[in-house]
């Protein structure tokens, strides 16, 4: 029996009445297999940040999670616009949203910053026109 | 405290009251309208009170664990919030108070 669990889940294009159902069902998940709450908690808010980005910025995409006894890996790949300057986006505050996402809540440039704040690695990959892939890792202890 | 209690106590309307209303208690509020900050912010239990009342501030409470939604300000919340609200098994309450003294309601009644 493999001690890995693979899971799949589709983000669609512009679609925020679905954004957090990837995440919420993973939190679910390790909440049911005793993962910390710490640990729960920042999966959640980093895996949420990266789907609304995929929905807000980049036509939607996949994301990719591997559970581990000792880590959650999950990985993000859009065929988005890709992101010009990484380290510009990556300045909290800094936000090329459009004003109907600002409308909803979205858009005060934190979704980077979050992603990198709650979890314990990440590494962007990203192609100007090709798209973005986003890896990120929290340790479960 | 428990949200069933409070939705009673404060006369604020029931958008919807979830399954677990009565068990759930209320263990302090908390405000902000900016999801990005809420997502980090929103202690578990707390009474979330915002103008914020789109399906995203459900996914919000959700992920965050918090004990209720209370949308303030007599923000506009539609069906489809509503019928959201229900299948997510949040409680959502709405008031005319601002955000403060929504606040201050569920403070006092800790």
């Amino acid at each position: 029996m493999s001690d890995t669990i693979k899971l799949q889940y589709t983000v669609s294009t512009d679609d925020f009445t679905r954004a957090g159902e990837a995440s919420g069902d993973v939190k679910r998940k390790l909440k049911k297999m005793g993962s910390a709450p710490e640990v729960v908690r920042k999966v959640a808010i980093a895996m949420y940040e990266g789907e609304i980005n995929m929905v807000i910025h980049a036509n939607g995409g996949t994301i990719d999670v591997e559970i581990t006894p000792e880590e959650i890996l999950m990985v993000l790949q859009d065929s988005g616009p890709g992101i010009a300057d990484v380290e510009k986006a990556m300045q909290a505050g800094y936000s090329t949203a459009p004003d109907r996402v600002r409308a909803l809540g979205f858009g005060a440039g934190m979704g980077l910053p979050n992603m990198k704040q709650y979890s314990d690695e990440m590494e962007i990959e990203t192609t100007i026109g090709v798209g973005t892939k986003v890896t990120m890792k929290v340790f479960q202890t | 405290m428990t949200v069933k209690e409070f939705a009673e106590q404060s006369g604020f309307r029931i958008i919807n009251l979830a399954d677990n209303a009565g068990e759930v208690l209320i263990r302090q509020a908390y405000c902000c309208d900016l999801l990005s900050i809420a997502m980090t912010k929103v202690p578990e239990g707390a009474a979330w009170v915002t103008v914020m009342s789109n399906i995203n501030t459900l996914a919000v409470a959700s992920l965050t664990e918090a004990a209720c939604v209370i949308v303030a300000e007599n923000a506009a919340a539609d069906a489809e919030f509503a019928e959201k609200a229900k299948a997510q098994g949040i409680t959502v309450l709405h008031t005319e108070k601002p955000v403060f003294d929504a606040a201050l309601m569920v403070h006092e009644g800790l």
